[in-house]
């Protein structure tokens, strides 16, 4: 915590001095400066527990190959340890970097309740609004239902994660969700903006409304406000039990969907079921400042860690999405298409998928591609 | 669900959490068994499930309270459109029927039309609109009918 109150008094010194090099806005807020120096970003990286450090390797190494711009600044994180000093300097080192890619880091369901979740933590201190997953039927991947296309927009600090429990009787806990007019308009305009640039047709806001009458109801009003802002884009709503039917009968019929925390964890679940599982879908947090990118369905795998057989692709995937991020578009390209190329050898597919390949047999591949391709690389 | 678990003793008992399920479930439902959870999570994946086995058409359940005292239902909606005109699948409330005969006691009764029920939807001859044929209301019943009729 020292080192928070440190960097604020150093920026607030700062500013007069450097006040128009820190990009101040019109209201007077510092938008922090990117990490970039000499061409080259740099990364917070977190490595997480389970198959998170194995996997972020492989990006590494993967990146090192083809001479991707791009320094990670490893943190850990310690989930088994009860401070919050490595969480801390985990949150410190993204706001020094501004852009992240992280393993899951593991919540110990045995610790006292008022140990909160790292990951909740780092989402909520940076405020990391929006969680966006696209969920796209990849091409080399059997799965029972085909050309699936759909964007999820998950609101991902408030709502059911609030962490506000209280028991006053013994054996009757109440558990509040808190749903705010201001963060349901924040990620109802984030969605509408994202299928407008993306050339969407329809966002789907998906509630339960009929029951909690104030707090789905509050989030859905706020929906349909900013849906009238975009008289180009369709707005319609489903009931989240509903929704989790149509998905697995039809989820063809599903575009941009837009929904508060919990039912976002659920439906980017299933969809990311549909599309072949866990360990091919990558996810995105973006906030106003800071973004942080990771496999979709935050998963720690432990029962597989360390064992060469988890499925890269996901984290890799959330590496070209930090790629495009960083505006390294050329990169993202070449790395994301040899990734789709390589997910066409049935050979290749991990354990995961239905195939017998291994983690490293997968990056390999990949790389051996980018080197056909012809860029500059290093030696396999 | 950990003390009565062990209680219960022989059972095997798992907790993931719900979205593992969610994702479990689409991926392969064969794995689960016997689901138990709180209301929210149970409205969401009985739905998930309904989609799963064919829809609300075909999906029977029932509410149990203290004492026996229960109440069967099927899920879907009232379908104003069809009403009233011998077109609608019968089968998620007749196998909500057969569930509240087991609840009774009565497990001859209900495996006769349970296993009725389903060979006249596996022979597909005789199907509603809504499971891909175009025979009424009362002809997939009375088809049912028939084979609870041989059976004795």
């Amino acid at each position: 915590m020292h080192t928070t109150v440190m960097m604020a008094a150093l920026t607030k010194a700062l500013k007069p001095i450097l006040g128009r090099h820190l990009g101040n806005t019109a209201k007077g807020q510092i938008i922090p400066p990117p990490a970039k120096y000499g061409g080259r970003h740099t990364v917070a990286l977190i490595p997480g527990d389970g198959i998170g450090p194995e996997l972020l390797n492989h990006v590494r190494e993967l990146f090192r190959f083809s001479c991707v711009p791009v320094d990670f600044e490893v943190v850990h994180v310690n989930s088994s340890s009860t401070s919050e000093d490595d969480i801390n300097n985990a949150i410190m080192a993204i706001r020094r970097n501004g852009v992240a890619l992280k393993g899951n880091i593991e919540t110990n369901h045995t610790m006292p309740p008022n140990h909160k979740s790292r990951n909740n933590l780092l989402r909520t201190s940076l405020d990391l609004f929006a969680n966006m997953m696209h969920c796209q039927s990849l091409p080399g991947v059997q799965t029972r239902h085909k050309n699936i296309d759909i964007i999820i927009i998950r609101e991902n600090t408030e709502g059911e994660y609030s962490s506000l429990e209280h028991e006053s009787v013994p054996g009757v806990v109440e558990s509040l969700k808190i749903i705010t007019r201001n963060n349901s308009l924040r990620i109802a305009d984030y969605a509408f903006k994202l299928a407008r640039e993306k050339g969407r047709r329809r966002v789907t806001a998906v509630h339960k409304a009929n029951i909690m009458k104030l707090a789905d109801g509050l989030f859905l009003q706020c929906c349909k406000e900013v849906a009238s802002g975009y008289p180009d884009i369709e707005f319609d709503s489903m009931i989240v039990d509903n929704t989790t039917m149509q998905l697995v009968s039809k989820p063809q019929q599903f575009d941009v969907m837009l929904m508060p925390n919990l039912y976002g964890n659920v439906v980017s679940n299933v969809c990311a079921g549909l599309v072949g599982g866990p360990g091919l879908v990558p996810g995105a947090n973006y906030g106003r400042d800071y973004a942080v990118f990771e496999t979709a369905t935050r998963n720690t795998g432990k029962s597989i860690a360390n064992r060469n057989i988890a499925n890269p692709t996901a984290m890799l995937l959330a590496s070209c999405l930090m790629l495009d991020h960083l505006k390294l578009h050329d990169y993202a390209n070449m790395i994301r298409g040899a990734i789709l190329t390589t997910m066409n050898e049935t050979r290749l597919h991990t354990a995961d998928i239905g195939g017998q390949g291994t983690t490293s047999e997968v990056v390999q591949s990949i790389m051996r591609i980018i080197q056909s391709g012809g860029p500059l690389t290093t030696e396999i | 669900l950990a003390d009565v678990s062990h209680v219960m003793g022989a059972i095997k008992t798992q907790s993931p959490l719900p979205r593992t399920f969610s994702r479990g479930m689409v991926q392969d439902p064969s794995h689960f068994d016997v689901l138990v959870m709180p209301n929210l999570y149970g409205d969401i994946l009985s739905d998930l499930c309904a989609g799963l086995i064919g829809g609300l058409g075909v999906t029977p359940s029932g509410n149990i309270g203290a004492n026996g005292v229960a109440i069967f239902e099927s899920v879907h909606g009232t379908a104003p459109d069809i009403a009233g005109k011998d077109l609608a699948n019968p089968t998620a409330l007749l196998l909500s029927a057969v569930m509240m005969l087991r609840h009774m006691g009565l497990h001859g009764h209900a495996k006769k039309i349970e296993t009725a029920c389903f060979d006249t939807i596996r022979d597909e001859k005789v199907l509603t609109k809504d499971l891909g044929g175009n025979a009424k209301c009362s002809e997939f019943t009375a088809d049912i009918c028939r084979r609870v009729q041989d059976m004795d």
